[in-house]
């Protein structure tokens, strides 16, 4: 195709768009990044999440997430009344499309979203049979997929369901928290495109991160806390009936 | 295929993880924890009654045992990576530990037990047999031909030895199964400190009846006359062991009942719905309930020796359907409830897959196939016609 001088300058802005969206999603170089400076952690905040599930998706995209199982996914509690131990809760495709309407109008409903705990003392990690799975010295529950025999006990041990077989694989797969992003100077997949800031991702080895001031002043709950798991996934406004 | 859900799961909670191969491999690795404890019945505590079927024992214990890993290596996703186990073990794992319980009771245990036992005869036949079954005695000898008395005290006093260290064995084997299960905190089905101590005894139970029908099935066949003695007392340790492990799994539902903690509602209705064929009528009515009350019969009355041989065969069978059924309700049933306590899942059993039933049968019918072979390769009834050493003791060689 010859190019003529009035079809270049037709290209010419089609391009310096599409670049521009190239530089955009190459991540910042942290050629410096030091495993030992982080330790890294996931604050949420209930009331803000209004389970439009972009979470889901982005998450899904970014670490191509195969269909039916999820890294993380949001749950829709409805509590009604004083029946905070016996909950309704829905969770229709990991929330990936956001939720219908709740039939019932009384009682109270919020969004949950649900992640791997990255726990300290991880059930999932002590019982891999070759530790495969491990925490990484930032604080990351990983998984190395060259050595996971798929013999699925870490998926039985996590108390949370947050780790499943990917079936492509044939091995245990979870929440990296966006590991191959956040060592390079990037926040994760789910809260970048959280429209309310309702996930934030935390460096509590870092003094300056707003996270130690939050901490102060909310009250933050774990998940399933009699589990002494460790876990660095904290929930600001939890309600009681949440498991 | 879309799996029925009722209520709530955790999106990966779905899809059961553990099949019903997961299930053959506690079950198996019960049978030979329990025959071996039959036969060191025999060995150590002298029980001179239940002598005809230590070797029975013994092979039983084998067969199974080279069966075992089988289930497991199956349902690995990555079965070609499964000797990291051995070669970088993670050693807080559970499931780690156990490839090292496995290999300690099968090479240390039960290979030189078979072996001390069988030497002396496996001796007499590398000299008297002709061709290549010659020479597949002479290779089972290990260059070790020396069957004289004092030799063959030695085998016997070793043999003891390692019995002896085997009854420990035997119950750290199955013992460590229960614990690969009651560690996993997440799962309250699971999580109990009971859980290696009823798998202990569930094991001695399942293990005990299994040998007991073998003894009668071959003996049968065999044309023999069954010694009726020796099943009386083996019935007789059936019912004992019996009585202590419907015990203990009482202990821990009276408990659980009891506490009612946070897991109690949906696993009551778990037991009482999804579990209720399985667990309430084939595990305990028809294989706990009535194998005790048929062996406690044969206790207080006194029955006719063809009425007793049947009800041992009737308790027997039903014995082993009944700890199947216990290992299918602690392996699927632990994972057919959501951890978060609001909802349930199903199991479908595949057909023709690699962890479908199909191949279930088949891990089924595999260790009575080499159990046929270790029987023709090294016969352990007492009239095989094994040559009496001069001298040699009594022990084993009949």
């Amino acid at each position: 195709m010859d190019i003529t001088r009035r079809r270049l300058l037709m290209l010419l802005p089609a391009a310096a768009m599409a670049w521009k969206y190239v530089q955009a999603g190459t991540p910042e170089a942290a050629p410096n990044y030091k495993l030992t400076e982080h330790w890294w952690a996931m604050l949420i905040d209930i009331p803000k999440c209004i389970g439009c599930g972009s979470c889901v998706r982005a998450c899904a995209e970014e670490n191509d997430v195969p269909e039916g199982y999820y890294r993380t996914w949001i749950e829709r509690y409805h509590v009604a009344d004083w029946k905070i131990e016996r909950p309704d809760v829905e969770s229709p495709d990991g929330g990936k499309n956001g939720f219908p309407p709740h039939a019932d109008e009384g009682g109270k409903n919020f969004f949950v979203p649900k992640l791997c705990n990255h726990c300290a003392d991880s059930p999932c990690t002590q019982v891999c049979p070759v530790g495969a799975t491990f925490v990484s010295p930032d604080g990351v529950v990983l998984v190395d997929k060259n050595y996971c025999l798929g013999c699925r006990y870490c998926v039985q041990a996590c108390p949370y369901g947050c780790r499943f077989i990917n079936p492509k694989t044939n091995t245990a797969e979870k929440c990296t928290l966006c590991y191959h992003r956040i060592t390079k100077g990037l926040t994760t997949a789910c809260c970048e495109v959280c429209p309310t800031g309702a996930r934030q991702l935390a460096d509590l080895k870092n003094p300056k991160d707003p996270i130690h001031e939050y901490l102060r002043t909310h009250t933050v709950q774990v998940l399933k806390p009699h589990m002494a798991t460790g876990s660095k996934v904290f929930y600001n406004g939890m309600d009681g009936s949440v498991r | 295929m879309q799996i029925p859900v009722e209520g709530f799961m955790y999106p990966n909670e779905v899809e059961l993880q553990w099949s019903v191969l997961i299930v053959l491999y506690p079950f198996i690795t019960g049978l030979v924890a329990g025959a071996f404890i039959l036969a060191s019945l025999e060995r150590v505590f002298r029980v001179q009654a239940v002598k005809p079927t230590y070797r029975l024992a013994l092979l039983t214990a084998l067969s199974f045992l080279l069966v075992a890993p089988l289930p497991l290596q199956l349902h690995l996703g990555h079965p070609e990576r499964s000797l990291e186990m051995y070669l970088t073990p993670h050693r807080s794992s559970a499931m780690a530990m156990f490839g090292f319980v496995y290999l300690w009771y099968l090479m240390a245990v039960l290979l030189l037990e078979i072996w001390l036992d069988y030497r002396h005869d496996i001796v007499a036949r590398s000299q008297s047999e002709k061709g290549w079954k010659r020479l597949v005695y002479r290779l089972l000898t290990f260059g070790s031909s020396n069957v004289s008395e004092r030799a063959l005290r030695i085998d016997e006093r070793l043999g003891y030895f390692i019995t002896l260290v085997g009854i420990p064995s035997a119950f750290l084997l199955h013992g460590y199964v229960g614990f690969i299960f009651g560690s996993v905190k997440a799962n309250p089905w699971w999580s109990s400190p009971l859980m290696p101590i009823v798998f202990v005894f569930s094991a001695m139970v399942s293990g005990i009846a299994a040998v007991m029908l073998l003894y009668m099935l071959s003996t049968r066949l065999r044309g023999q006359q069954i010694d009726i003695r020796c099943v009386d007392k083996i019935a007789q340790y059936l019912l004992y062991t019996f009585v202590i492990d419907f015990s203990l799994e009482m202990l821990d539902l009276i408990q659980r009942i009891y506490e009612a903690d946070e897991s109690f509602r949906s696993l009551d209705f778990m037991v009482h719905t999804r579990l209720w064929k399985s667990q309430v009528i084939i595990q305990i009515l028809l294989g706990t309930v009535t194998p005790i009350a048929l062996l406690g019969l044969t206790q207080v009355v006194k029955l006719t020796e063809t009425a007793r041989k049947r009800i041992y065969g009737l308790a027997g069978c039903l014995t082993v359907i009944g700890i199947f059924a216990m290992r299918w309700n602690v392996v699927i049933g632990g994972q057919l409830f959501s951890k978060s306590f609001l909802g349930y899942t199903t199991y479908k059993m595949a057909f023709a897959t690699r962890e479908g039933l199909l191949i279930a049968i088949g891990l089924m019918i595999l260790p009575f196939g080499i159990l046929w072979v270790l029987v023709k390769l090294l016969p352990p009834w007492p009239d095989s016609g094994s040559l009496p050493a001069s001298g040699a003791p009594a022990h084993g060689t009949s």
